[in-house]
């Protein structure tokens, strides 16, 4: 219990990871909620990485983990822009009238 | 090794409990507070296990840069259809109470973490490679990562430049009614257009602008 070791991290990782696996399922009106339910799914997978890489000495995990920042930090501001602009043309962001696109 | 629990199951739950708030939340404004909350108990987490660098690049990058980018277009957007008790002092009052909370928990959390970064070395004994060698973390980091890693460096960020052109041409607009230079038009204009000569007789004068 008070021996804090690699299974812990990996836990607290599930368990950000489960959290935002059930966000994106629950908020199916709001799609701002739902992109930070993705960014908690990429905070889940970053800690896997660090945790990984702290307690199996290899920096390979920590370089990993600044590239999935990267793309992180890429996708939050292309979806918010593209939100934005959906948002400029139609008047809303609820989720269930975004169905222009069906064929 | 006490401290380290300690430390570890303080930050893991207020992680966990601030996630769960982000999706279970009514209000968009309480979720990105919440989304902050989560970002800054995790870098705690990283700093206090030895990654520094990335527990602080998550600080400058996730809170700095893409919480704040989201309570833009959440306050900017008006996603809750309150567009006219939004800015009232009636609403805006409601988002005291958690503001303060979770402020006064990330302020809580700091000082736990500053205070135990002095006595690091005796509470954590990880016995790895990248304690042993004496440099710091963020040292080797940037050893690895500029001389291995350097075409994965680079192309991460061709992808940062894809996602800023990207943002700007999708937000980009022309407004009607605006002035503004148009360079073709300026390049293009010929001495025949502005300027022509005309043979005026006397005491009759001419007519210009027909």
């Amino acid at each position: 219990m008070t021996e804090i070791g690699l299974g812990h991290y990996l836990t607290l990782g599930a368990i950000i990871f489960s959290i935002g696996t059930i966000g994106i399922f629950l908020n199916r009106k709001n799609i701002i909620v739902i992109l930070m339910s993705i960014e908690l799914i990429l905070l889940a997978v970053n800690i896997n990485l660090v945790s990984f890489s702290i307690f199996l000495g290899d920096l390979t995990g920590q370089v990993f983990t600044l590239f999935i920042l990267t793309v992180a930090a890429a996708e939050a501001a292309i979806g918010l822009a593209i939100i934005v602009v959906y948002y400029r043309n139609s008047g809303t962001i609820r989720v269930e009238h975004i169905d222009e696109l069906k064929g | 090794m006490i401290a380290h629990s300690i430390f570890f199951y303080t930050f893991s739950i207020i992680a966990i409990v601030s996630a769960i708030m982000v999706t279970a939340s009514k209000n968009t404004v309480h979720s990105v507070f919440f989304l902050i909350l989560d970002f800054i108990s995790i870098s705690c987490l990283f700093i206090m296990i030895g990654a520094e660098f990335l527990g602080m690049i998550m600080l400058i990058v996730y809170v700095g840069a893409v919480a704040v980018l989201f309570l833009f277009v959440v306050m900017m957007l008006n996603v809750a259809q309150q567009k006219n008790q939004w800015f009232s002092s009636e609403a805006s009052s409601k988002h005291i109470p958690v503001g303060l909370i979770i402020s006064t928990l990330i302020f809580v959390e700091l000082i736990i973490v500053v205070g135990g970064w002095k006595y690091k070395p005796d509470l954590f004994d990880i016995n790895n490679s990248l304690e042993l060698d004496k440099v710091s973390n963020t040292h080797s980091l940037g050893q690895v990562l500029y001389t291995d890693y350097i075409h994965v460096f680079q192309i991460s960020g061709m992808i940062l430049l894809v996602a800023m052109i990207g943002a700007i041409v999708l937000t980009f607009r022309k407004r009607a009614g605006v002035k503004t230079q148009s360079y073709i038009k300026q390049i293009s204009r010929e001495r025949s257009d502005g300027v022509s000569v005309l043979n005026v007789e006397s005491n009759k004068g001419v007519k210009i602008d027909d």
